[in-house]
């Protein structure tokens, strides 16, 4: 889309865009490309020599069973909690769609997890299920169920999946609700004239609401994979045994902790190439408007 | 789904209250941990109603962060690091993208484009993605334990700058007209007229750029290595460290409340923005 009217300034727009663009180069391009770069070298821990080694980073990685666990660990952690979170704010956004009174406080209630921080959830969320001192971790103990997230594998991931979804519910609740305000309220009443609740829902209202679903969808396995680094530092610290070792987890143990530019770099790479990926398919299913 | 009212009405209200109460349950035991000595969190045995030591522990938290097992921040310091961080952030990607986008919108300029994309292709490359080649770029650059090091390599936005040129290719063609022929050069338009047009989006992108300057964690986590500049959601990782029993968890409950306070209230207090906000930016 282009102005008609525009002003004639020669030199005035690009001394606009120079910050942005400043800080672009400096600090998104030249790093993609460093991490590109420094993915097809071997160097060794003291950066003293470097040698050219092609992709056998990236077979490196490929072969290697902490990192293939940790593709798994990554698939089982984002989609729990998507479904979790996204099932659970579907429900609150169905009932708080309704004509009930004190709609508003509902929507205030809910809402307001969004503005924890991950790592502030996390300790919150550790100080309730902490074996010892935790009010259900020690109920779960004395019931005789043997918890304690810090030797269970199964038990660790169940507790990162339920911080990092607790704050997300929030912010799926407030698109799903938006998304149903949307659907005319004369579609859901002709339906319901000759369907149950539970068919005119599954038929006629989830149906109507894809566009968001789907749209959520993306935006939560994003929110799984990157902004839930937090949540696994503060309860686990990827442990027991790597159990909560997730991509970027691994990313910064194998970058920050054993100082393997290498191998950080060409995981690094993989997950760019699964943003772009994600993006690419958001923005061309957003174009086609996914809608039955 | 049926819209009468009726007897079918509790159903709502029941899973709706139970959600907020299942919501607001890790709150209420921060809180309720908050007001108690060590000790009796240390039993296990914490009673559900509050205790006495309310003020000692929040000002302990404040003043020195310290307790008998933890040693931490004076968190009154973490939370004025949290707060600069943040608003350098929020301020910041709203200037530059603000700026940005008014180039992209309103001039015709060899390369308007390509910088264009260049702009929107940083959406792909979240900070996380690009982590330790970008950690040393701000080593070489010597910024790391600066406020600096903190918030630029974030300020960047493709996001704040596409919801600005939305916001701008809506402001009639007529506008600028009449502005050009009045005599009014382009930055006296920007200011004069696009500024104050743009102030709702402006408070509604700085609801939700606080709360994600706020909220950052492992970009701080690498630039800060000086304790003087954590912010507080590093410190109250690094008071949890091996998270044993015998640990000084009312000043960690303290903490955290005082962690989530403002970016809760920002929310709470501004929520009409902050929804406004949320959906323009993803939108």
């Amino acid at each position: 889309m282009r102005r008609r009217v525009i002003f004639p300034n020669k030199l005035l727009p690009y001394l606009l865009l120079t910050p942005q663009l400043v800080i672009t180069v400096v600090f998104f391009y030249w790093p993609a490309v460093q991490a590109v770069y420094y993915s097809v070298l071997l160097q060794d821990p003291f950066g003293l020599r470097t040698s050219f080694i092609w992709l056998e980073n990236f077979q490196t990685i490929l072969t290697d069973p902490l990192y293939l666990g940790s593709v798994e660990v990554t698939i089982v952690f984002s989609t729990a909690v998507a479904a979790l979170a996204m099932g659970v704010a579907l429900l609150f956004a169905v009932m708080a769609d309704r004509k009930i009174r004190g709609k508003h406080v509902y929507r205030t209630l809910l809402m307001w997890p969004y503005a924890v921080a991950p790592a502030v959830a996390a300790s919150l969320w550790l100080f309730i299920f902490h074996p010892e001192i935790g009010f259900l971790g020690r109920w779960l103990n004395e019931m005789g169920m043997r918890w304690d997230y810090k030797l269970n594998g199964n038990q660790a991931l169940l507790l990162v999946v339920l911080a990092a979804s607790w704050k997300q519910v929030s912010y799926n609740f407030l698109f799903f609700l938006a998304g149903l305000q949307a659907i005319p309220k004369s579609v859901v009443e002709a339906a319901s004239m000759d369907a149950g609740p539970g068919r005119t829902f599954w038929s006629i209202i989830f149906p109507l609401l894809s566009p968001t679903t789907f749209f959520l969808l993306v935006v939560n396995v994003v929110y799984a994979f990157f902004d839930t680094f937090g949540v696994i530092h503060a309860i686990t610290g990827g442990g027991p045994a790597k159990a909560t070792e997730t991509l970027i987890y691994k990313v910064y143990v194998d970058g920050v902790m054993n100082l393997d530019l290498g191998g950080s770099s060409a995981q690094s790479v993989i997950l760019m190439a699964v943003v772009i990926t994600l993006t690419a398919v958001q923005f061309r299913f957003i174009e086609r408007k996914v809608h039955y | 789904m049926g819209t009468r009212n009726g007897p079918a009405n509790w159903l709502p209200h029941f899973v709706l209250t139970l959600g907020v109460v299942v919501f607001a349950f890790p709150i209420y035991f921060a809180l309720i941990g908050s007001t108690h000595e060590a000790a009796t969190i240390a039993t296990g045995r914490m009673p559900l109603v509050p205790g006495g030591q309310m003020l000692d522990n929040y000002w302990h938290a404040l003043t020195s962060g310290t307790g008998f097992r933890v040693s931490g921040t004076p968190v009154g310091g973490l939370l004025l690091n949290s707060l600069i961080m943040a608003l350098i952030i929020a301020v910041g990607k709203i200037a530059i993208s603000i700026v940005s986008a008014y180039a992209v919108a309103f001039f015709s300029f060899p390369g308007r484009m390509f910088f264009f994309w260049m702009i929107f292709v940083t959406l792909m490359l979240p900070v996380e993605v690009r982590i330790i080649p970008t950690y040393k770029v701000v080593t070489d650059l010597h910024m790391v334990n600066t406020f600096a090091g903190l918030t630029v390599p974030l300020i960047a936005s493709a996001t704040a700058t596409l919801l600005f040129r939305q916001v701008f290719l809506t402001i009639p063609d007529e506008l600028a007209e009449a502005a050009k022929i009045d005599g009014a050069g382009a930055m006296r338009f920007f200011w004069q007229i696009v500024l104050p047009l743009s102030r709702t989006n402006i408070a509604a992108l700085f609801v939700i750029l606080f709360i994600y300057g706020w909220n950052q964690y492992l970009w701080p986590l690498l630039i800060t290595t000086d304790r003087s500049m954590e912010t507080i959601v590093i410190g109250i990782v690094k008071m949890i460290g091996t998270s044993e029993a015998q640990t000084d968890w009312n000043l960690i409950m303290a903490t955290a409340v005082l962690a989530m306070l403002p970016p809760v209230a920002v929310v709470v207090f501004m929520q009409h923005w902050f929804v406004k906000g949320l959906v323009e930016t993803e939108k």
